[in-house]
This record gives C-alpha cells, structure tokens and sequence, in this order.
C-alpha cells in the first residue's frame, strides 16, 4: 500500500516531500526511494534533491517545471514507490583508533555508562549505523542505531578545535567529524580515513543510505593508515549489506 | 569632464579582428570581504556542501549580462568597504549592487552599466551610499579553479574561489579571454530597473514549511511587527530582532532541508533568514521563505535595516520571478552605441556625484579635514558594527594605517586603521559600543593640512 506524503512550499522554488515527523529506518527508506524515482524522471526542471530524515526537499527551476507538474511528478513516484525494490546498501568500514589521544572522552564516557572502556568500544564498534542523512558539515553523516547503554551528554563547553577524523557520542547519537571544526561531542575515537574530500567524486565518502561500522585499530596501526591516506595508497572496506 | 579618459577606450577599442587576451587583476587591498562568487554549488547539497555563491544573485546576474557573460560566471562580491584593485589590461566591467562608490583613477564608475576600463587602471570603492554588497563582473570572467562544479568561494570550509579565502592584498586573479566586439556595445539596466536599497523594506515570504509549529499569535505578529536586522548576520544567515513569534511547541524538529530565503525562527523566537553560505540542512522551524525576487533586498540590508514580512502565494511569488527575469533580460537587448553611452556616463555620475557626495566623502574610510595649521582628523565608522577594543589612547602618536580599534561586523574583527600618520587628539567611542557607518570614533591631529582628497584614487 503506498503513503501518500505531505507536499509543503519551501518558497517559489523549493518543495518538501514529508513522510510523517518520526526518525525511522522505513521512514527514511522511503524519502531515499522517492529521490531514486524522481530522479529516474530525469526533468529539466529539477535542480537538485536532497534527501533527510523523513522528507526529501527538491530544489526546482519553476521557469521550466510548474509547481502543478512537479507535483504530478512527485505523487506519480510516490505512488510507484512499493513497486520497485530497494538498492542493495553498502557498508563503509571506518577504521578507528579509540582512547588516548585519538579519544580524550572515552574514560569519560565509560564512567558516567558504568561501563569498562573495552565495553564501551565493543559497544560501539559492534553496531552497524544507518547514514539517515547528510547535512551539518560537508561529508558530515547523521548516524543512527547507537546503543543507549552508551549514550553521554554533550560537553558543558565545546572544544574550540576538534580534529578531522574525531569520532564522538552526544546523546544518543555517534557522528565522525569530517573536517576540523568547533564541537561539543564526546571524543571517543579517530579515524585517518578521510571523509570529505573535494577533489574526489564524489565528495563525500559516505551517502545516505549506506551504512558505517567502526573498526578498532591500534595506534601504530592508525599511523600506517594515516600515511597510507595522505599519499591516496588507501580506501576504506565498502561490502555489501545483505 | 576628463574623467571620461578613463573609460574612453570604448571608444578606441583595440583594432577589430586581433584576439581576445587574458588580462589580471591585482587586489592593492581586499577590502572587508571581497570573495568570488557564481552562482552557488549545485548538486552537492545531498553531500552536505553547502550552495554557497552570490548573496545577491540578481546583481551578480546583472553584472555579468552587462559584460557580455553568460550568468553563472565568476563576479566578485565586495562587502560594504570595497577594495582596491589593478587591471592589467583593457576591459569591459560592470559594477552592480550596493553602490559602494566605484571609482575609476579617481574618477566615478557609473554602476550597472558596461564600461570599458583601460589597462593600467586602478580600481577603488569610495565608501558605502547605499546596500551591502556590490558586484564586480569582468567580461571573460574571474578564472579561478571550479571546485564541486562551481568557482564560489566558502571559506568556512576553506574552498573554493580564490584559495577558498576572501581577497588580501598582493592576491592576482586572472580573467579569461573575452571576444571584444568589433562594434563595441555598452549594455546598461534600464533607469528604473535600478534598485535602491535604503532603511526599510518589506519582504514577501510564502508560509511554510513549518508555518503549522506557530500559535495563531506568533503567526500574526511575524506578519504585523517591524524586525530590524543585526550586526551578528553574514553569508550563512540574515538575523533580525524584534517581536518574539511563539512556537506551538517549541523550536526544534527532525531536520530536513533549507531553502535560500528559509525564515528560521529558534528558541529565542527571532527570524533569521538563512542565505547563501547555509548549511543544507536544519533543525529548527521556518515559518516561511523569502521570495527568489526579495532576496536581494535581505541581502542588501545592512545592520539596522527594518524589514516588514508580507505573505504572498507560491504563484504570486513565481510571478514576482518572471519579471525580474524579464529586467535581467532587457539588459541582453539594451546593447547601445558607445557614443549615447557616453552621453549616459556623463549624466549619470554628475548627478551620482551630487547626491552622494557627502556620504562618500565622509565613508572614505573617513577623514575630513579642517582648516588649519595643525589640521584635526576624524576616523569614522567604515561600517556598522561593535566596537570591541579601542587601541590608542589620546596623546598617542600612530603611524599610517596603524590599526586605531577594532569594531566587530559579520562576526568579524576589521580593525580601523590610521589614514595617515598623526596623534590621537581624542578617542570618541568606548569598547562595547554599537556604532553606525559613518559614526566619528577618533581624532586625531596632522602637523599640515592635507590638500588631497581623502580617498587618493
């Protein structure tokens, strides 16, 4: 049975496309198919589409398609949706080195969990995160299906620099930092790999829709990565999600 | 008027039939916030990369139409102090948006218009009369690298433009090979097409997305209330204070996209309406979205701009489109002959001249000059802003441009420097002080009197 999603003006050239307000893997699932679809349509007036958690925004030229023609469009895949099969989801390894000076929070973290440091690190390394969205930063993914048991409070007062690579917990939600920048999450981990590039394409090394496990790695190991990243002698493990 | 010589190479254009040139453009001084500009990044938003590009994409358009460019080429965009350039070489300019006071050689550029600049020229903003960001377009365009597709500059991330950073002095942008026209044509915006910026404007905005997350009175006061813009705005939003407009049920949703014009109002319950450098996407309610023909008019606005927001409908909105698409289209087809051009140029700057002249004179970064063997001095506010330090104390002798204070505007610190060499005869603001443009903050004493204009072209 389709859905039939909420279309909202976001100004004269720019349409959300809304699945309900709730963060839900089969929500998403939803908003990235649609996209998929629409972008089969090939118009000339679409500019761009940006798939979030539970709508899809569609950035359009409405001096080549009417607001009433891409709403044919829109509902056109909408209702085609459960027709057609979902792609086949990747999954990105991220090698990540945790503790120490790679993760200055992790002791931190493992305190207010009541949890050893080990725990939490297998905790964390042991989920498969869906990339829900992308959005925040370049190459920055919103990650979910973090443990709970795992979840620490943002700091009281953000760090002014946070590395590239920083891997980190706010709330109940685990995010890998993909340039340097200010921040307020809880550092666990960092990894070499780089997620955000802008001579590559594409840019980022994730999308949404595929999925992230954390891999743990020893320092001299994350070292060996960190100079095999920076002269391009690496790409992460990319397997296929069954 | 002599004047004219500067850009009397229109009239003598290199012979037709030789080849197109690469020509530069040295930066002497970059000014508040000189960035190249297109029109945005598209296709990476899905990845996070913001669009980026003009903040006032009408103006950008207009100044690369009247240069003969195809729409999305590379302009640069002055912030409010405008900066000092050279041009190697003879080219065709236009200068659109904020009238910063263009000169040429000393002498005024009229703005939207075409005008071919000899080579050698030099190239100044004399202080702000009107709006926030001008346009400077050069036919062939500004060759910067395209990076994702587009050559705009987003220095947070430091990329794009020119090394993904604003211009500084000693930088050299290079500016592709144009056709010169063997009849040579001077394209201009129709007179009354020409936008003025002014205090005040209203903004018309269609409700939405989130427009339900409102009470009924939230609703109503965004739409009766005045909101004035503040200093703490920059490419990545415009913020407004004013009447707070109620939530329902607080500020926060699950993020989804954000269109340029998107009037977010947070927790605070205060309008920002996010603009070209916004992240793609968000996690606050926007009650509505700026029309595409108003943007310019936020972009525009400099702090202490009052601003009315007026709802309109989609289709109302798309219509407000088609027409400024039908003025950027009259300049493609207002290809005149140089010599009425001319007669265009004459008039113009007289009259702009005359009714800026005041302004100009005193934003020139600002001194005056008083009668007077020992001759007083006062430094004026370049731009509005907070004062955060105040540097020297009376008595003090500075060099030139010896940084005086440091007022903070778009949340950075531009420091204001010394004319000329001198000593302070008073300080006039205090740090922590909310300064307009034009505002004395210092005065300072010269053993003789300068005869020089205060801007020396």
């Amino acid at each position: 049975m389709s859905v039939t999603p909420r279309l909202l003006a976001a100004g004269d050239r720019a349409l959300v496309v809304e699945y309900g307000d709730a963060i839900a893997e089969p929500i998403n699932a939803r908003v990235r198919g649609l996209a998929a679809l629409i972008e089969r349509s090939a118009h000339p007036g679409l500019v761009e589409l940006v798939p979030t958690y539970r709508s899809l925004m569609i950035h359009y030229d409405p001096l080549v398609v009417s607001p009433g023609e891409l709403e044919a469009i829109v509902r056109d895949a909408a209702a085609r949706l459960d027709e057609v099969a979902a792609p086949a989801s990747r999954v990105v390894e991220i090698p990540t080195a945790y503790g120490g000076e790679f993760g200055p929070d992790l002791a931190a973290v493992a305190a207010h969990v009541r949890l050893s440091v080990d725990e939490v690190i297998a905790t964390h390394a042991g989920g498969e995160y869906l990339v829900y969205m992308m959005g925040f930063m370049p190459g920055f993914p919103y990650l979910g299906g973090m443990s709970p048991r795992i979840a620490a409070p943002r700091m009281g007062t953000p760090r002014t620099v946070v590395p590239a690579g920083a891997v980190g917990i706010a709330g109940e939600q685990t995010g890998i930092y993909p340039m340097k920048s200010p921040g307020g999450w809880r550092l666990i981990g960092r990894t070499p790999v780089r997620l955000f590039d802008v001579t590559a394409p594409p840019p980022a090394l994730v999308a949404a829709g595929d999925y992230v496990r954390f891999v743990p790695v020893s320092a001299d190991e994350f070292h060996d990565l960190d100079r095999r990243v920076r002269v391009g002698a690496f790409s992460p493990t990319v397997r296929k999600r069954p | 008027m002599t004047s004219i010589g500067a850009f009397g190479s229109a009239r003598s254009a290199r012979p037709s039939g030789s080849g197109p040139e690469v020509s530069w453009l040295d930066v002497l001084d970059g000014g508040l916030l000189t960035t190249v500009q297109d029109l945005g990044r598209i296709g990476a938003q899905r990845y996070g990369v913001p669009v980026s590009g003009a903040m006032d994409p009408f103006a950008l358009r207009a100044a690369n139409r009247l240069v003969g460019n195809a729409d999305g080429l590379a302009a640069l965009e002055i912030t409010l102090v405008g900066p000092d350039v050279h041009l190697s070489e003879d080219v065709t300019v236009a200068v659109t948006g904020a009238d910063l006071a263009p000169h040429v050689d000393g002498a005024p550029l009229p703005m939207w218009q075409a005008v071919r600049v000899r080579g050698g020229s030099r190239l100044s903003f004399a202080g702000v009369r009107d709006g926030m960001r001008a346009y400077l377009a050069a036919a062939g365009g500004f060759a910067v690298p395209r990076v994702l597709g587009s050559r705009s500059t987003f220095t947070r991330a430091a990329f794009g433009g020119h090394e993904g950073r604003a211009l500084r002095s000693g930088d050299r942008l290079r500016i592709d090979a144009a056709p010169v026209p063997a009849q040579p044509v001077t394209r201009r915006l129709l007179r009354e097409a020409v936008p003025r910026y002014g205090h005040a404007s209203s903004l018309r905005v269609v409700l939405g997305p989130q427009d339900d997350a409102f009470t009924e009175d939230g609703l109503a006061t965004f739409l009766r209330e005045t909101y004035t813009l503040t200093p703490q705005s920059d490419r990545i939003g415009c913020r407004f204070s004013g009447a707070r407009i109620t939530h329902r049920a607080g500020a926060d949703i699950v993020s989804d996209g954000t269109a340029f014009g998107a009037v977010q109002i947070t927790g605070d319950g205060l309008p920002i309406v996010l603009m070209a450098d916004r992240g793609t996407t968000g996690g606050y309610t926007k009650i509505a979205t700026v029309v595409t023909a108003d943007l310019p008019r936020v972009a525009q606005s400099a702090p202490g701009h009052r601003v009315h927001f007026v709802a309109v409908t989609v289709a109302e909105a798309q219509c407000l489109l088609r027409e400024q698409e039908q003025i950027l289209d009259a300049i493609s087809e207002s290809a005149v002959e140089p010599d009425s051009a001319a007669t265009v140029y004459e008039e113009d700057s007289a009259s702009a001249l005359l009714a800026g002249a005041f302004t100009a004179f005193a934003a020139a970064l600002g001194t005056t000059t008083a009668a007077g063997a020992r001759a007083a001095h006062i430094v004026r506010a370049p731009m509005p802003g907070l004062v955060v330090s105040v540097l020297v104390s009376p008595g003090e002798a500075v060099d030139e441009k010896q940084p005086l204070l440091v007022i903070e505007a778009m949340k950075m610190q531009n420091p204001v420097r010394a004319p000329r060499a001198g000593r302070i005869a008073r300080t006039l603001v205090s740090a922590g002080d909310t300064v307009d443009t034009g505002r004395p903050l210092v005065e300072f004493e010269t053993d003789r009197q300068e005869m020089g204009t205060p801007h020396d072209g």
